[in-house]
C-alpha cells in the first residue's frame, strides 16, 4: 500500500540517499523516488534543503526532513515495524556513537587515504587502519553491528561495506583487505542480504564514475 | 540512586559540557562533576573516551557515554519521568536534531576561536557567527509556535543545544565590538536568550560572558598594529 506522500530525493551513487532507501525498504514503506542531477540541482531540492543543498531529502505528508541520520531516526520513529534502533537507552547511545564515528571520522579518513596525493598520506593510511581496527572490535562476536539483524549502524555503514570497495577498485589501491577478517566477513553477508542488495548501485557503472572523478581531481590539483 | 552512580567529566567553560549539565539539572538528577584539565587529561577520561579523548563524558553505572548530543538524548531517555527534552512528535524531533547537527557541524566550527583572532580572520568568523544567528532567528517562530522557547513552554533539545553557546558568542561580540544577537538584529533570539539565561536549569551552569572573557584573556594576543 502506498504510504500517503512519501518522496525521496536522491542520487543513484550517494550512499547517504541509498541509506534512506534501505530504511524505507526494511520498513516496507512505498515511496516515490526522484533522481537528482547533482551537477544541476533541481529548484525543489534547493528549496527543500537551502542550507546544505544536498541529497537525501525525505518528504512525508508535505514535511521535509534532511540529513541522512536524522532521516533514519525519523523513519524508525514513524514506522514502528522492524525497528532499526535498539530499545535500550545505553545501546541507542552506543549505536549513535558508532554511526557518528563512521560518518565523521572513518569515511573522511578513508577518502583522504585513498585519494592520496598528500604529503602525509602514510599517516592518513595508518589512521584509517586504526579506525578499521576499532570497527573490527565493535563487530567482534556479532552477526551485524545491530546484533542478530541489521540495525542503525549497519545502515550507516553502507559506506564501509560497499563504497569503500568501489573507491578501492577505482583508485587501484587497497586499505580494507583480508587484514580485517571480521569486517570482510560482515561485508560479504551485508552485500548479499536480500533487502540490502536491492539498494546497492551497479558496480561497474559506479567504479567507472569514480575512476573518472578521481582522474579529474588529480588533473586539477 | 546515589550520586556515585553518575559522574560527568568536563570543564566549566565547554559549551558541550554546559549542555549536558543543563540537561541533568532539568531532570533534577544528582551527579558528581569531575573537572578535567584538558592540558593534562585524567586516566579516567582517557579510559572512558579512548577514541576522542574529549569532554563531556557521562559515566553511568560505570558505563561511559560520549558525544554531547548523544549524552543529552541518553539523559532524556533514561530519566523519562522528568520534563521531556526532545519533543514527542517524530517530525519535531527531526527538526530539532537537524538544527543541533547544524550547530555542531557547521555553525560552531565557523566561528570557534573568534576571540583569539583579528583582522580578516576575525571578520570571517564573525560572518560565520552571524549566519547561524540569522537562520535560527528565522527558525524560532516555526519551532516555538508562539511559545517562549524553541521547545515550547519548556526548554528542550534545541534550546539546550544552542543556548550553551550564548556565553561564547557574547564574548566574541565584546572582543570585536559588534552586536549580532540583540533586539534590533535578532528580536526573537534576544528575548529567548534572556529567558534561557533565567531558566533555573541553566542558572549557575551557563557562565556569564564576563567569566568566560576572564578565562580567555590570558590566551588573547594583542591585535597587530601597523
Amino acid at each position: 500500500m502506498a504510504e500517503e506522500g512519501v518522496k525521496l530525493y536522491g542520487f543513484w551513487l550517494s550512499p547517504f540517499s541509498r541509506r534512506v532507501e534501505l530504511a524505507l525498504k526494511i520498513k516496507g514503506v512505498e515511496y516515490e523516488y526522484i533522481e537528482e542531477d547533482l551537477q544541476n540541482k533541481s529548484p525543489e531540492l534547493l528549496q527543500y534543503n537551502p542550507i546544505h543543498k544536498k541529497v537525501p531529502v525525505l518528504i512525508h505528508n508535505g514535511k521535509v526532513i534532511v540529513e541522512s541520520q536524522v532521516i533514519l531516526e525519523y523513519i524508525d520513529e514513524t514506522w514502528k515495524e522492524n525497528p532499526i534502533m535498539p530499545q535500550d537507552p545505553y545501546e541507542r547511545a552506543i549505536a549513535r556513537f558508532w554511526a557518528k564515528f563512521i560518518d565523521e571520522k572513518f569515511f573522511p579518513s578513508f577518502r583522504k587515504a585513498i585519494l592520496g596525493g598528500e604529503t602525509e598520506v602514510e599517516k592518513v593510511i595508518e589512521e584509517t587502519k586504526e579506525n578499521l581496527k576499532i570497527l573490527e572490535k565493535v563487530l567482534e562476536g556479532k552477526n551485524f553491528f545491530g546484533g542478530e539483524r541489521i540495525g542503525f549502524v549497519d545502515i550507516v555503514a553502507n559506506t564501509i561495506a560497499y563504497w569503500v570497495f568501489l573507491f578501492q577498485e577505482a583508485a587501484e589501491k587497497e586499505i580494507l583487505t583480508e587484514e580485517f577478517p571480521i569486517l570482510c566477513n560482515w561485508k560479504d553477508k551485508y552485500i548479499n542480504h536480500n533487502i540490502i542488495k536491492e539498494t546497492l548501485p551497479p558496480k561497474d557503472k559506479s567504479v567507472s564514475f569514480f575512476r573518472a572523478r578521481f582522474a579529474q581531481s588529480k588533473a586539477s590539483s | 540512586m546515589g550520586k556515585g552512580d553518575l559522574k560527568l567529566l568536563g570543564t566549566g567553560v565547554s559549551p558541550f559540557v554546559i549542555r549536558t549539565r543543563i540537561s541533568l539539572h532539568l531532570k533534577s538528577v544528582e551527579y558528581e562533576f569531575i573537572e578535567e584539565k584538558l592540558a593534562a587529561k585524567s586516566e579516567l577520561l582517557l579510559k572512558a573516551n579512548p577514541i576522542h579523548k574529549k569532554v563531556p563524558v557521562l559515566i553511568h553505572h560505570d558505563k561511559p557515554i560520549c558525544e554531547s548530543l548523544i549524552i543529552v538524548q541518553y539523559i532524556d531517555e533514561v530519566w523519562s519521568h522528568g520534563p521531556s527534552i526532545l519533543p514527542s512528535d517524530p517530525y519535531d524531533r527531526a527538526v530539532e536534531r537537524f538544527w543541533a547537527a547544524y550547530l555542531d557541524e557547521k555553525w560552531f566550527p565557523s566561528w570557534k576561536g573568534v576571540g583569539l583572532v583579528h583582522g580578516e580572520e576575525a571578520q570571517k568568523k564573525i560572518a560565520g557567527l552571524k549566519e547561524g544567528l540569522v537562520l535560527l532567528e528565522e527558525a524560532f517562530p516555526k519551532c516555538s509556535k508562539g511559545k517562549p522557547f524553541f521547545g515550547g513552554d519548556q526548554i528542550g533539545f534545541l534550546d539546550i543545544s544552542f543556548g550553551c553557546f550564548l556565553g561564547w558568542a557574547r564574548v566574541g561580540e565584546i572582543i570585536h565590538k559588534v552586536s549580532l544577537l540583540d533586539t534590533t538584529n535578532t528580536p526573537h533570539l534576544a528575548g529567548w536568550a534572556d529567558r534561557f539565561y533565567a531558566h533555573p536549569a541553566v542558572k549557575g551552569v551557563l557562565p556569564e560572558p564576563q567569566a568566560l572573557y576572564d578565562f580567555l584573556k590570558p590566551f588573547i594576543k594583542p591585535a597587530p598594529t601597523n
